[in-house]
């Protein structure tokens, strides 16, 4: 697992990566009422607002960590946007995303980095 | 302003009371350390430091408030006495010179909603006042306090002391079981109905209570002195049906409730009849009432109530599953722009989001289709009937 500082996790599976937030960052949102995904196909660069998050207390946006295609997202967590304060994780994946070079992901921070980050 | 509303200094709910013009004296009221005891996280709100949520969480915290009863601490508001100098008339006809309320007519023990208003009928600041027999007692909103002194220290100060109650905590505890919870300790609440106010003694101290609060439920509002002010919080915590509740689940409960937030919902710029604020506008105060007008900005005002305003407050339900926060722009469906949110969020009770928000009048009719602008997108949002949630309140 690779982490950002945004708070995201990062997973790789296959030629995709798995994108999703940390329980860190799912705590400090609080009780998640919306959520708004991307279109699959869609052809996303580093940093571009990729996902909507609304808790009750305020919107924020999932930044996309890289760049590449989104070819999958989890239609899941529209219908039943608490999974992502159940298994922020595991079940609550947010969108897959198809990169061309996977060693980009080396420069992420790894999990003792992470925990570092959130002190 | 002589001897004024003393500054919080951010730590909890601690602040610097000002003893003659020398002495600074920290005073603390008092229940940050059981907050953070709580898990309260703390965060900056009108310059104290406050819990928005504890460990339950905002959704939780406002489903127990409409299931059982949430204690919330509200120590924040301005307690302010009006001590009259001459009579207790002169000083309710003076109070009345400041809103378009009807001051003289609260009978003793009750209490009532007021509104200070000014020269172009926008609203100062919203309170609640009430009648305890040889004064009168006011609750004001924490960010205005300073300013709500000054105002009527101005005004008031011929037919008043105004004295800035700086000894007392205020607890608020509201839900369906707010009574069974507080009756356990202080039986006579019972007997209590909707805006009336008590005052009960409880282990050698004076609590003053009214049967009222912010949420839509039944509930009290408790004004506590500082030296008993956590064992009071503590022995209502220590009652199986009370949790304690942050400042999140407290602006859930209210915008569900279809009630006003200062500063947001109601301002300097949005009078009373545009704010559907009319039922604080007593018949006597009103074209053709007793004591009509004589209340800074009557023109807009009364010529509003006559004649209709230009926009209206209204409650809003996005069609979509996506909140419509505060400042979304309101659109018609031609694209014509209407007004924006003032308050918008999630509404735990209702599971959906729910918003309130000034739009033309010719739009402000129940069931109109608007749309707002959502990040760039247009969606669909209705004027629907508030509140959003049913009120409680035992009248």
């Amino acid at each position: 697992m690779k982490y950002t500082k945004e708070h995201e996790w990062l997973r790789v599976e296959g030629d995709v990566v798995v994108v999703g937030i940390t329980e860190h960052a799912a705590t400090a949102l609080g009780d998640v009422v919306f959520i708004e995904l991307p279109e699959v196909e869609t052809v996303v660069a580093e940093g571009d607002e990729v996902c909507v998050i609304e808790s009750v207390k305020a919107a924020s946006d999932i930044l996309s960590p890289l760049d590449g295609e989104i070819v999958e997202v989890n239609t899941k967590l529209v219908d039943n946007p608490g999974l992502v304060n159940e298994d922020p994780t595991g079940v609550a994946w947010f969108f897959k995303i198809k990169i061309d070079d996977m060693s980009v992901l080396d420069a992420l921070m790894d999990e003792d980095e992470y925990n570092d980050l959130i002190g | 302003m002589g001897g004024g509303w003393p500054q919080p200094i951010g730590v909890g709910m601690r602040f610097r009371q000002y003893g003659g013009d020398l002495s600074e004296v920290l005073l603390n009221l008092g229940l940050h350390d059981l907050h953070v005891a709580l898990g309260g996280k703390m965060v900056p709100f009108a310059g104290y430091e406050m819990p928005v949520q504890y460990p339950a969480g905002v959704m939780k915290e406002h489903l127990h408030t409409r299931a059982a009863a949430g204690l919330f601490d509200v120590s924040h508001m301005g307690q302010v006495i009006l001590r009259p100098k001459s009579s207790y008339e002169a000083l309710a006809l003076a109070f009345e010179a400041l809103m378009p309320v009807d001051v003289l007519g609260l009978a003793e023990g009750r209490q009532r909603y007021g509104l200070f208003t000014n020269e172009s009928g926008g609203i100062l600041d919203d309170l609640m006042f009430a009648n305890r027999g040889d004064h009168i007692f006011v609750v004001v909103n924490a960010a205005c306090k300073t300013a709500d002194i000054a105002h009527m220290r101005l005004y008031l100060g011929d037919e008043a002391e105004i004295i800035p109650v700086l000894d007392r905590g205020l607890l608020a505890l509201q839900g369906p079981q707010a009574e069974a919870a507080l009756a356990r300790l202080l039986p006579e609440v019972v007997a209590m109905r909707f805006m009336d106010v008590a005052v009960l003694p409880w282990q050698g101290a004076e609590l003053w209570i009214s049967r009222s609060g912010y949420t839509g439920e039944d509930g009290f509002e408790i004004s506590v002195p500082g030296a008993i002010l956590l064992a009071f919080a503590e022995e209502l915590l220590d009652q199986p049906e009370v949790m304690p509740i942050g400042l999140g689940a407290r602006d859930s409960l209210r915008l569900e409730a279809g009630l006003c937030l200062y500063g947001h919902d109601i301002d300097t710029t949005t009078s009373p009849v545009e704010a559907g604020l009319t039922w604080a506008i007593q018949k006597a105060r009103r074209a053709e009432g007793v004591r009509e007008g004589g209340f800074p900005g009557e023109t807009r005002i009364l010529q509003e109530l006559a004649e209709g305003p230009e926009r209206l407050r209204v409650g809003l339900r996005p069609v979509g599953r996506g909140p419509m926060r505060e400042h979304t722009d309101l659109f018609a469906e031609d694209g014509t722009p209407l007004g924006e949110v003032t308050s918008g969020g999630f509404g735990p009770s209702v599971e959906a989001p729910i918003a309130m928000g000034y739009v033309a009048r010719a739009f402000a009719a129940i069931g109109t289709p608007l749309e707002g602008d959502v990040r760039g997108k247009r969606l669909a949002v209705n004027v629907v009937a508030m509140p959003f949630h049913p009120t409680t309140y035992k009248r």
